[in-house]
């Protein structure tokens, strides 16, 4: 702000528009009564229109029967159950497929913007079109390719494709065979957690060793075999108590076995790819943004390639990376919502689809839904800023 | 001294650090484990390129109208030639196409006059294109003017209905991302917090959700006896989505002028537009162009949802043609057609901003 001199007489007062603050004061004013006589309007307009057509708003219909059934559910769900079931159903389903894609997506994107760097000609040219060739098609192009013309083209049940017996994958999805957990069991995923803690100390300790003594063990090999071996042995050790119930054919369908319908396969394999190819892009950026002469300054003091990379070029380069970062994962939830174009039950398909047609509740429904996009959203950047500030700490 | 007045003759380089041997050692075969890379990659390569090539050309069919003349392995470009003018017009009347024709090409020849750097005027064209050629499009798309017959919106489509919705939302987008971005960086609280509320709701919902607003509450928002037209609507939606992503871009634009070329504007005594208008924006503005581009391409690729609330834009009117009875199994053909064109676009404007990037790409940078 700049600070004016006083440089008029005493007592001569200059004209109200001539004065910023009172201006600005006068501006809002007249905003904020702009803006609540436009909701005005608008409520006044929906509630004659709701009148007109004889719906009555409020929240009561979620505890009515939906009456449809859902075809992917991971908690119980039939069609006697109420539409608030269905938004459930539909939000779980929602997260289900938006986290396992950004766990695949930052697979294949970090994988594929390293390539991009790699000194292997091929290689970096390979993920060069990799990247070109999916980011400049639209995601919702690429869902109805993989299940239209991919998913829904496959053979029927009687000829699925099978891999060793035990995968199928035909026109109604892919069947895996599912672990049937005996008594007994409860204790592998308890000896999974004590080893995560143990190992957590494991690297306090190490690290604090380290910084006294400037003695170090290889703490995060140590953690790893502690993590996956010490429930093994356990698992050895008290005999397998674990059997695999295998998918059969039985008539016409596959019995037994957990199922992955071809809308989730669709959504998931589309959204990730799509989703990996912009990540790839923020990777290779990210990485190219460190001067080079940060790595030569490393290698002068003799660090060795591997530590180079480890404790000069990532850390610095996270800090890039991370808030384009968060934008796709959060694009990737969002773009989630285009389940509804192929039907596979999400939250705005079940919820914003076949609810609000049955019910007619429209603001309602799609408030809840905007609500919830909204709250993953700020939850979302929420984290990434924590993170971030934690990253960015590192700089000085 | 010694003084050669003879050049002395160049010398080849030494063997093995030139030709093409020596480059596949340099970056394909550099070590054992690039060597196993290189291989794995040529291998992959060969199981993509090989089959795509022996479907998409030597094995498809080109010429013929129906389905019968589809009787070899590889792809039928057939269907595609037959619904050909139905993916670029939609519904439109056949003995109408002239009219997109010429919007089509007053289009192409405005944005290659835009892009072409050597060409003059700009101004003067720009202006052209945001006040008449909008005037004109729409008399002649829409017709019932000069004796121009009514072609109502619900049959249009194609191509033609994803450039105007990309278009219209775009150009709607940039004053109101404009007047948002400077809102959400204005000293006054009240103007601030309506300008970041209205920005973080529209950037944290989901494209479809907003269509299904437009599409189902818009009516409910207005007087029962004012109906808005379907595409109307949809061009809202995408018009208040778009703009709230055009207004992060424009704040970042803003946010890289270093804050003495406002205050040296203020000191001159230039008045708050006046120091936007002149000093601040047009210097932004440069930065801003490829970010623009970038929000263009995601808006283009994103006009693709409108289908889902009944508007048949390419992928719509792509995705009507495959559920055609006379043209059943042909979805690999209509999908990579389509991917193609929308390819095509956002491939080179992607180029395009990049190449802005590295010629506006001259001053800040210290």
């Amino acid at each position: 702000m700049s600070v004016r001199p006083n440089i008029r007489p005493v007592g001569h007062k200059p004209p109200f528009w001539r004065d910023r603050a009172k201006r600005a004061l006068i501006f809002q004013i007249i905003l904020v009564a702009v803006v609540a006589a436009f909701l005005a309007y608008i409520i006044h307009n929906t509630q004659a229109n709701l009148n007109a057509r004889g719906i009555t708003t409020g929240f009561g219909f979620l505890s009515n029967t939906a009456g449809f059934g859902i075809v992917q559910s991971l908690i119980d769900y039939s069609s006697q159950s109420s539409y608030g079931r269905t938004f459930v159903v539909g939000l779980i389903n929602t997260l289900l497929v938006g986290g396992l894609g950004v766990i695949a997506a930052s697979i294949i994107g970090f994988t594929v913007g390293i390539a991009r760097l790699s000194p292997n000609w091929l290689i970096a040219r390979l993920a060069n079109a990799y990247i070109e060739t999916f980011r400049n098609i639209p995601v919702l192009l690429q869902i109805f390719f993989w299940y239209f013309a991919v998913l829904r083209t496959l053979p029927g049940a009687r000829d699925s494709m099978a891999f060793g017996e035990a995968f199928f994958l035909n026109v109604r999805g892919l069947y895996l065979p599912q672990p049937l957990f005996e008594s007994g069991f409860g204790l592998i995923p308890a000896t999974f957690v004590v080893a995560i803690i143990a190992s957590i100390a494991l690297i306090i300790w190490n690290r604090r060793r380290h910084e006294a003594t400037g003695k170090r063990l290889p703490a995060g090999l140590i953690s790893l075999v502690i993590i996956f071996g010490l429930p093994l042995l356990v698992l050895i050790a008290t005999g397998v108590p674990v059997t695999w119930e295998m998918p059969e054919l039985r008539g016409f369908n596959f019995r037994g076995g957990i199922t992955i319908i071809p809308e989730f396969l669709a959504l998931w394999l589309a959204l990730s790819i799509y989703t990996a190819s912009f990540i790839a892009e923020i990777v290779r950026s990210g990485i190219q943004a460190i001067p080079h002469g940060q790595t030569e300054a490393a290698q002068a003091l003799s660090l060795p390639r591997k530590l180079v990379l480890r404790l000069v070029v990532i850390p610095q380069a996270m800090r890039v990376i991370i808030p384009p970062l968060t934008s796709q994962y959060l694009n990737l939830i969002k773009n989630s919502s285009l389940a509804t174009a192929i039907g596979y039950p999400d939250l705005v398909s079940v919820f914003a689809g076949t609810t609000l047609n049955q019910t007619g509740q429209a603001i309602e429904v799609i408030a809840m839904t905007m609500a919830v996009y909204l709250v993953i959203s700020l939850l979302v950047s929420m984290f990434m800023n924590w993170f971030n500030a934690r990253v960015a700490l590192v700089e000085r | 001294m010694i003084h050669n007045k003879d050049t002395i003759p160049q010398r080849p380089a030494p063997k093995g650090t030139i030709g093409p041997i020596a480059w596949l050692r340099g970056n394909l075969f550099n070590g054992p484990v690039n060597s196993i890379f290189t291989l794995l990659g040529l291998y992959v390569l060969y199981l993509l390129v090989v089959p795509t090539i022996q479907w998409a050309f030597i094995d498809a069919d080109w010429v013929g109208s129906s389905r019968e003349d589809c009787s070899r392995a590889g792809a039928c470009w057939v269907f595609i030639n037959a619904r050909f003018s139905q993916f670029m017009y939609g519904l439109y009347p056949s003995s109408e196409y002239w009219r997109p024709n010429i919007v089509f090409a007053m289009f192409a020849a405005i944005i290659a006059w835009m892009v072409i750097p050597r060409l003059p005027f700009k101004r003067w064209v720009a202006l052209l294109a945001l006040l008449v050629f909008p005037v004109i499009a729409y008399v002649l798309l829409h017709g019932g003017y000069f004796d121009l017959p009514r072609v109502s919106t619900h049959r249009w489509g194609g191509l033609m209905l994803t450039l105007l919705l990309a278009t219209v939302g775009m150009v709607g987008a940039l004053p109101i991302g404009i007047v948002l971005a400077l809102g959400r960086r204005s000293n006054m609280p009240i103007v601030k917090t309506f300008c970041v509320i209205f920005i973080e709701f529209w950037r944290g919902v989901p494209l479809i959700t907003i269509l299904f607003m437009a599409s189902v509450m818009l009516p409910l928002f207005l007087p029962s006896e004012i109906s808005v037209d379907r595409l109307v609507r949809a061009l809202i939606g995408l018009t208040l989505f778009q703009s709230a992503y055009m207004a992060e871009v424009i704040r970042g634009g803003l946010q890289a002028i270093p804050k003495g070329q406002d205050e040296a504007a203020a000191a001159l005594g230039m008045t708050y537009w006046k120091r936007m208008g002149l000093i601040v924006m047009p210097q932004a503005l440069k930065m801003m162009i490829p970010g623009i581009v970038n929000t263009f391409i995601s808006l283009f690729k994103d006009t693709t949802l409108v289908m889902i609330i009944g508007l048949f834009d390419l992928l719509g009117i792509v995705q009507a043609a495959l559920s055609d009875s006379n043209w059943l199994g042909f979805s690999l053909e209509g999908y990579v057609f389509a991917a193609f064109v929308f390819w095509i676009f956002c491939f080179s404007m992607s180029r395009y901003s990049q190449y802005l990037e590295r010629k506006l790409n001259t001053g800040h940078q210290r």
